[in-house]
C-alpha cells in the first residue's frame, strides 16, 4: 500500500508530465481553449493510460524484449480507437471540438513512456497507481492552462453550457490572443517560469 | 496547379504544423538548440512525411474504405509509419553513410512524432486526392523545417542573452515560440 501511494503522488508534482518532464505537449496546448475540452481530453487520456498500463503490466513477462515497442504501440492504438469511437457515439460535440487530437493520443510520449519506463517493469497495482497519478498530473496541467486561456480569452468561464463565472468588462473586450495558438505558448512559458521562481522545479 | 500551390503554402505558412496545429512540439523544443541538428531533423521529418503520405493514402482508399473498416486507420497508420521509418533507416544506412550519420539518431524519434501521423490524418479528413496529399505533406514538412531552423537560430543567440533567471532555458523558448507565431499570423490572408 505504501508503494501505491508513492507511485500515485509522484506523477502529480515531482514528475508532472507536462510542467516538469515537458512531455505530450501537443494535445495539452492544442485543446486547452475551454474547460469542456480539458475534461474530455483528461478522460480520454486517463482511460488509455490506465488500461494500457494494466494490460502491459500483465503481459510484461510474456512479450519478448525485441518486439516490445511495436506490441505496446498496437495495444495503445487499439485503446485509442475505442475511445475515439465512444466519444463520436456518445458526445459528438466534444468529439468534434477535440478533432484529430484524440487519435493522436497514440503518439503521446507520456503513454508510451510510462509503458516502457514503468508498466513493463512493475506489478499491476503499482502500474495502476502510476497511471492514476500521471493522469491527475496531466489533468491538472491542462485544467490550469484551459482555465487561464478561457478566462482571459473570452472573459467568462463555462462548463458544458453552464456559465460559472464572468469578469465584468472583460467579456465585452476579451484578450482574444489567449484563444489563439500563440496564447498557449505564452501561458505555458509564463507558468514554467513561475514554477521555477517558486522553487517547485529546478532551473537549468 | 494553383490549387496545389494553395495547399502547399497553406500547409507551410498559414496552418503551420508547429505554430498553429501544435504538432511535433517535442522535436521543436528538443532538437532546436543547434542549427545543424535542427536542419537534419527537419529534412528527416520532411522525408518521412512525404513517404508516409504516399503510402497511407492508397492504404486508406484502396484497402480500408472499400471494406468499410475506416475505424482501423489509427492502428494501421501507426504501424505503417513505424515500419516505414525502419525501412528508410536501413535504406539510408546502406546507400549513404554520411547522410545516415547526420540523420540516424533522429529517425527512430520520428515514429512518435505527432506531425507525421497528423499529416496522414489531415490528408484523409480533408479528402485530398493523391497528388494533393503529397503536396500537403511537402508543404507541412517544409513549414516544419522552416520553423525549426528559425527557432534554432534564435535559440543559439538566446544562449548569449541574459533573460530573468526564472525564464532561462525552456520558458523563454516558449515565449519565443509565441512571438514567432504572432509573426506567422501575417500570412493569414495569403491563401
Amino acid at each position: 500500500m505504501h508503494s501505491f501511494g508513492k507511485n500515485f503522488v509522484k506523477g502529480i508534482i515531482r514528475s508532472n508530465p507536462t510542467f516538469i518532464l515537458l512531455l505530450g505537449l501537443c494535445p495539452t496546448l492544442a485543446v486547452s481553449t475551454s474547460l469542456d475540452n480539458a475534461v474530455g481530453m483528461t478522460a480520454a487520456f486517463l482511460f488509455v493510460l490506465l488500461v494500457s498500463n494494466i494490460i502491459i503490466s500483465l503481459l510484461r513477462n510474456y512479450v519478448p524484449d525485441r518486439v516490445r515497442i511495436p506490441v505496446f504501440i498496437v495495444i495503445i492504438a487499439s485503446l485509442v480507437t475505442i475511445v475515439d469511437l465512444m466519444l463520436q457515439g456518445f458526445v459528438p460535440a466534444l468529439s468534434k471540438s477535440l478533432g484529430m487530437y484524440i487519435p493522436l493520443i497514440v503518439v503521446n510520449c507520456i503513454i508510451l513512456g510510462r509503458a516502457e519506463a514503468f508498466a513493463s517493469k512493475n506489478g499491476v497495482s503499482d502500474s495502476i497507481a502510476d497511471a492514476l497519478g500521471m493522469s491527475v498530473g496531466f489533468g491538472l496541467a491542462i485544467f490550469v492552462i484551459s482555465f487561464i486561456r478561457q478566462l482571459l480569452g473570452t472573459g467568462e468561464l463555462d462548463l458544458f453550457g453552464r456559465s460559472l463565472f464572468t469578469i465584468p468588462g472583460l467579456s465585452d473586450n476579451p484578450v482574444s490572443i489567449f484563444m489563439l495558438p500563440m496564447g498557449a505558448f505564452f501561458v505555458i512559458g509564463t507558468l514554467l517560469a513561475l514554477f521555477r521562481w517558486m522553487g517547485v522545479s529546478k532551473g537549468e | 496547379m494553383s490549387n496545389l500551390l494553395a495547399i502547399f503554402f497553406g500547409m507551410a505558412l498559414v496552418n503551420n504544423m508547429v505554430l498553429v496545429k501544435f504538432l511535433g512540439l517535442c522535436p521543436f523544443f528538443g532538437v532546436s538548440k543547434k542549427l545543424s541538428s535542427a536542419f537534419s531533423m527537419g529534412i528527416a521529418v520532411l522525408l518521412v512525411m512525404l513517404v508516409a503520405s504516399g503510402v497511407t493514402w492508397p492504404v486508406y482508399h484502396l484497402l480500408l474504405a472499400p471494406y468499410g473498416v475506416e475505424f482501423m486507420r489509427t492502428v494501421i497508420f501507426i504501424l505503417v509509419i513505424a515500419s516505414l521509418v525502419q525501412i528508410i533507416e536501413m535504406a539510408i544506412k546502406r546507400t549513404n553513410l554520411t547522410l545516415y550519420n547526420a540523420l540516424g539518431i533522429y529517425l527512430p524519434l520520428i515514429t512518435t512524432n505527432c506531425a507525421v501521423l497528423g499529416i496522414t490524418f489531415i490528408n484523409i479528413d480533408q479528402t485530398y486526392s493523391f497528388l494533393e496529399s503529397l503536396t500537403a505533406a511537402l508543404g507541412a514538412g517544409a513549414g516544419f523545417t522552416l520553423v525549426l531552423i528559425i527557432m534554432s537560430g534564435i535559440r543559439e543567440r538566446l544562449d548569449l542573452a541574459d533573460p530573468p533567471k526564472a525564464f532561462k532555458g525552456t520558458p523563454i523558448a516558449f515565449i519565443t515560440a509565441m512571438l514567432l507565431g504572432l509573426s506567422f499570423l501575417a500570412f493569414n490572408g495569403m491563401v
